[in-house]
This record gives C-alpha cells, sequence and structure tokens, in this order.
C-alpha cells in the first residue's frame, strides 16, 4: 500500500525534462582505457520514479555519479532541470547539487555526532540561510517519513530502516528536482526494505522525481520505470503496462 | 573542451556560523583524541607565556628591590697618561647639573690621609677603616640615601666641623642614636655629629661603601685640611631613558681639557648583570617551548591527515550535499585552527597559573607581559594553520566519487 507524500510540493510539468544525458561515455584510462559508459542516452522527465538496472559491474554506479554530477563524463552531455552542466565549474556544480540534486546511498552516510533533525538539515547546510529556518524544514522532512519522534536520536540509536529514512529526509529537505537513490534496500532487510520502497513510492506520488539505481528485480518490479543496463549501455528501457 | 560561463543555478554558500558548526564537529565527536592533539600545543605555549612571565616577574621584584637606583651613574677620576691620579675639576658639579636630563648631581672627595676617631684618646693607628670623605650636601638625593638621626650637610654646616656618619662608620664608633650630642675627632679637630644615614640599598652600597664613610662639607675640608678642592667623584642621577645618552656625554662635560680622566660606570650595568644571570636560563626554556610548540603542531598535522583518510565517506557526502572544494579545505582548516586555538588557550591558562604560583612564592606582584600573550596566541593560530593546510588541501583535493567509494 502506498500513501501518497505530497512533499516536495513543487508545480508538476509532466513532460520537462529533469535530467537528460546525450551520447554520454565514461572512460577511465588504463591500457587499454575501461569503457564504463559506452553512449548513453537517457532523459527523465519530471515526475517519474525510474529505477535502473544491472549486473554489479554494469556500469550503474558510474551512471549515477556522471548524473549526479559527482563525476563528468569523458564525451557527451548532461542535462540537468534544462542546464548542461558540462560547461559548468565545480563550484557551480556544487551549487547545482545543493540546490538541485538530493542523494540517498546504500551506505546511509549519516554523521554520528550529530542529531537526526541535525542530519536532516545538513540536505540544507551548502544552502547558507538561517539555521533555525533549515532545522524547522528539517523536522517537516523528518515527519514526512516516519521520524517525527525520533528527531534527537543520534544514528547509532537508529534502526537500519530508521537510519536510511534519515538519508531520504536529508536528500529531499531542499525539494530537489531529482533524487538519486543508489541501492536504497541494499543493507536492509526484505520487510525493512519494502517499507523504504514504499515511502519512495508516496514520494513519487507525491511529485518527486526519483531514479532508483539497484541489482534487485525486486527493486525494479517496484518502479514505472525500468532501465536496464549491462556493460556500459541501456539494453532495454520499459515502462509499466506498456 | 572549451568552457563558457554558465548561468549560475545559484552558488553552494557555508556561512560562517555553519562553519564554526562544522570545524567543530570532528572535534566534538573525538574528544580524547582532540584532547590529546592539542596537549602539544598547550605544553609549547604554557612554558613561553610562564618563562616569560615568570622572568618578567622576577625582574620587577628585582627592580622593586633596587627602588629606582638603576638610574645612578658613577664619575670617578681616573689615571692621567703619566700615570698619576687625576683629579676632576671644581667646576664639574655645576657643569653636570646643566645636562638636561640629570636630575641630581653630588660631588664626593675621599680625603685618605685623615682619619676618624672616636676621641683624642684612641690610638693613631685604630682607624677602625672609616672614610673620610668630603660630600656636596645634594648627597643623600643623587645616590637615594635617607638620614636616621638628624640631617645631612647643607651649605651652612659644610663650611663648619660638623660631620655626617655612615651607618657602619657610626655603629664602629658606638654610636647609635643623637639623643646625647655626639663630637669625633677628626685629623686633630672635634667635629659635630649632625646626622647619621640609614644603611643604603646594597648596590649603591656595592658601588660606593657609603656605609663605612663620614662626610664633611668640602670647605670646611679645604679650611682645615689644605684640601684642594678637586672632587674625586660625582654621583649623577638621570632621567631613566636617557642615562645611556648622558654617560655618553658626561666626560667631556666634567672635564673638557681631558675627558679621558672621568671614567664613567653605570650603575644599572650591574642591575642588568643580575638581570641577565636570573635569565640565563629563560633561552632555553623559551627554545624548549617553540619545540614543543612545533611538535604540538606536527602532531594537529598528523592527527588532521588521518582525521581526512577516516572521515573520506563524510567528505564525499558533504560534496554530493553541495559542499564545494574551498568549503571541505575550509571545514578542515577551521578544524586545526579550533584544535590550536583551544591548546593555545589551555596553554596559556597554564602558563598564567605557573607565573601566579612563582609570584606568590616571592611575594612580588604577578607581571606577565602582555606580547606573551598575544605571540603565545598568534603563534599557535600559526602553527595550527600550516598543520591544518595540507590535510585541508588533501580534503579537496579528494574527488567525491573516490571519497563515496567505501571499500
Amino acid at each position: 500500500m502506498t500513501q501518497t507524500l505530497a512533499f516536495p510540493s513543487r508545480p508538476a510539468a509532466p513532460s520537462a525534462p529533469v535530467l537528460e544525458l546525450a551520447g554520454v561515455i565514461k572512460e577511465y584510462p588504463g591500457d587499454p582505457p575501461v569503457v564504463a559508459l559506452g553512449g548513453v542516452d537517457l532523459r527523465i522527465v519530471e515526475g517519474e520514479l525510474a529505477a535502473i538496472v544491472g549486473p554489479s559491474g554494469s556500469g550503474k554506479s558510474t551512471l549515477l555519479h556522471v548524473m549526479g554530477t559527482l563525476e563528468r563524463p569523458t564525451h557527451g552531455v548532461v542535462r540537468i532541470a534544462g542546464e548542461d552542466t558540462s560547461v559548468m565549474s565545480d563550484k557551480q556544480l556544487s551549487g547545482l547539487r545543493a540546490r538541485r540534486l538530493g542523494f540517498v546511498f546504500q551506505q546511509f552516510f549519516l554523521l554520528d555526532g550529530l542529531s537526526v533533525l541535525d542530519n536532516v538539515a545538513g540536505g540544507l547546510l551548502y544552502r547558507g540561510g538561517r539555521a533555525a529556518d533549515r532545522r524547522r524544514l528539517a523536522a517537516e522532512a523528518a515527519e514526512m517519513v516516519g521520524l517525527g519522534h525520533r528527531l534527537r536520536h543520534r544514528p547509532n540509536q537508529l534502526s537500519g530502516g530508521e537510519q536510511q529514512r534519515t538519508a531520504i529526509a536529508r536528500a529531499l529537505v531542499g525539494r530537489p528536482a531529482l533524487v538519486m537513490a543508489d541501492e536504497p534496500t541494499g543493507n536492509l532487510d526484505t520487510a525493512t526494505g519494502g517499507s523504504i520502497l514504499d515511502l519512495l513510492r508516496g514520494l513519487h506520488a507525491g511529485g518527486t522525481t526519483i531514479v532508483v539505481i539497484t541489482h534487485d528485480a525486486g527493486v525494479a518490479a517496484a518502479t514505472d520505470r525500468r532501465i536496464e543496463i549491462r556493460d556500459g549501455m541501456i539494453i532495454s528501457d520499459t515502462h509499466a503496462g506498456s | 573542451m572549451i568552457r563558457t560561463r554558465a548561468r549560475d543555478p545559484g552558488a553552494s554558500r557555508l556561512t560562517a556560523a555553519d562553519l564554526l558548526r562544522v570545524g567543530s564537529l570532528g572535534l566534538r565527536s573525538r574528544r580524547a583524541r582532540a584532547a590529546l592533539s592539542a596537549l602539544g600545543i598547550s605544553i609549547g605555549i604554557a612554558a613561553i607565556s610562564g618563562v616569560l612571565g615568570i622572568a618578567q616577574t622576577s625582574k620587577a621584584s628585582l627592580l622593586a628591590e633596587l627602588g629606582q637606583l638603576g638610574n645612578l651613574l658613577t664619575v670617578q677620576s681616573g689615571s692621567t697618561l703619566s700615570g698619576t691620579q687625576a683629579e676632576l675639576p671644581t667646576t664639574a658639579e655645576g657643569m653636570v647639573s646643566r645636562i638636561g636630563p640629570v636630575t641630581g648631581v653630588a660631588e664626593i672627595a675621599s680625603l685618605s690621609s685623615v682619619y676618624v676617631y672616636r676621641t683624642p684618646f684612641i690610638p693613631v693607628i685604630d682607624t677602625s677603616g672609616i672614610a673620610l670623605t668630603a660630600a656636596s650636601p645634594s648627597l643623600p638625593a643623587a645616590v637615594g640615601a635617607t638620614v636616621a638621626y638628624g640631617r645631612f650637610l647643607n651649605p651652612a654646616t659644610a663650611r663648619y666641623p660638623a660631620v655626617v656618619l655612615g651607618a657602619e662608620a657610626a655603629s664602629l664608633l658606638g654610636i647609635d642614636n643623637l639623643a646625647q650630642p655626639a663630637q669625633v675627632w677628626i685629623g686633630g679637630h672635634y667635629f659635630t655629629v649632625v646626622g647619621i644615614l640609614r644603611p643604603v640599598p646594597g648596590p649603591v652600597e656595592q658601588q660606593t661603601q657609603m656605609d663605612s664613610m663620614a662626610f664633611i662639607g668640602f670647605p670646611v675640608a679645604e679650611q682645615y685640611f689644605s684640601f684642594d678642592g678637586h672632587p674625586t667623584g660625582l654621583y649623577v642621577r638621570a632621567v631613566f631613558s636617557q642615562v645611556a645618552a648622558v654617560a655618553a656625554v658626561l666626560p667631556d662635560t666634567v672635564d673638557p681639557a681631558s675627558p679621558a680622566a672621568a671614567q664613567v660606570t653605570e650603575e644599572s650595568g650591574i642591575l642588568e648583570a643580575e638581570v641577565a644571570a636570573k635569565g640565563a636560563y629563560n633561552g632555553l626554556f623559551l627554545g624548549l617551548g617553540a619545540v614543543a610548540l612545533l611538535v604540538g603542531g606536527v602532531g594537529i598535522a598528523n592527527v588532521m591527515v588521518i582525521s581526512v583518510l577516516e572521515r573520506r565517506s563524510e567528505i564525499g557526502l558533504r560534496r554530493a550535499l553541495g559542499a564545494t572544494r574551498r568549503h571541505v579545505a575550509e571545514q578542515f582548516l577551521a578544524e586545526a585552527l579550533l584544535l590550536s586555538a583551544l591548546g593555545g588557550l589551555a596553554g596559556t591558562v597554564i602558563g598564567i597559573a605557573a607565573t601566579a604560583a612563582y609570584a606568590n612564592t616571592q611575594h612580588s606582584q604577578m607581571l606577565i607581559p602582555p606580547q606573551a600573550l598575544y605571540s603565545g596566541t598568534g603563534a599557535a593560530l600559526a602553527i595550527g594553520a600550516l598543520a591544518g593546510l595540507y590535510p585541508a588541501m588533501r580534503a579537496a583535493r579528494l574527488s567525491p566519487t573516490a571519497a563515496l567509494r567505501t571499500v
């Protein structure tokens, strides 16, 4: 069962591309060079919930890094919210990540020294502004992922599922154009993983654009769109019900 | 690849308050490590501020002990080129008193062939070692001597057979006070004792041996003992900051005809020697403090490098959250600076406490030169900045994906 989580409340314009990859090639130096992505074209539109599926070594992590501007492609263009990232400086890319993108990682990457509230507020840290405002928004986001009663707890006092919810709240708090989740259920048991998937679907129903990267076919089955990748190439792109 | 400036989607920002929060995060979550790595700096700063404070306190107590005597100059007649004893001109006192910064001058002449006896019946060979000296009335003011009984010579009593005894001379003659009028036998004449001096402060006594002298006026010395009126010595008091300048012009002023005949001694030289002796180990301790500071800085650099390695995933996360390279560098630099500032603060407190304890045992006032505090804190911060620079650059250079790749 999926509840609708109306946060963030971006005006829906279903056809606008949030993310566009055109002819993206990523090579790592070596002899011969290792080709991690061999020419990827991909378009994610606003409001989508898509899964990128592939076995380990298929290049899906590299794809996530390139999509998330954490790494530049060797060739090709990555556009986020219509802007060409290849002409941006490192500083501008940082600004883009701070304002347009949200990340969820398999290992959660929460900071042990901070409470749940401050970890979530960390999603807004590099936008500046008043700390009190950031905490207020963080409390709302934590409430939405079901952690309203855990705000003062430290990450090591939380279950794995609660830690991942904290990380999701941190990715959402800035109402990014696109949330990228890298194996969000990879470190969780099946039941907890299922509840995290439900949370992501609920967020999607509320209008958040989400890309999940996974090797788990079960996770991929829970999404509307399924993009299969193998050896750095997209081999299939199917929409649920089509 | 040619890059043109794209429209800025809104830059990353990190406010100063947030930088402080982020920079102190590592210290707050690893307190024991932070305390240990700040320890080196605090030992160095404690050594430096403690040594400077104790040195200043002991110097101040020495100066207090000497009173204001650090600015006393002595002029003595030296030998001429032919080897005979030179005389100072009779005009010397007047000339010297016209030097601007001179605040007091007194002339003396030692009457070495005339002896002081309690009565005429004392055998001639029992001289008691009392040195008869002709002195101008300004002597007590110039050397800082005070009168215990009676008064010192004045222009009137200087013309009559009146004598003032130094403290030791009085006790040798058995004259403890002037409750009864007292006379002494000097060179075949009775002289009335008009005053007895208090013992002069140690350094002045070392230089002048005034305590065992008996003083009579110049006019009476000329009248009774065929003294030619030429002084053999001058005591000059000058404004403290101008002592060296006054000392430089003294020989020419005292005896323009043969300046070489006037030998100038700076009493404060003794003081400086004493202060220098007390401070002989200060340089060593300061050096050790500097070494401790350096080692402390290396310790901080080491801990910061380890911290950067351990916190790779945090760095990757922060880059994903929108931190620029600069923000990451600033975070680690702030952490190093905070570490060294905490160490510096703790060290300064320890140094002040050590100085206070020393001042307490010496019953003197605690004095810490302010520049010791500024320079201590400044040195701690400079070391922290240097120590943090390399780890901060390393952290900033880390690519986000490499940082996020966990082993």
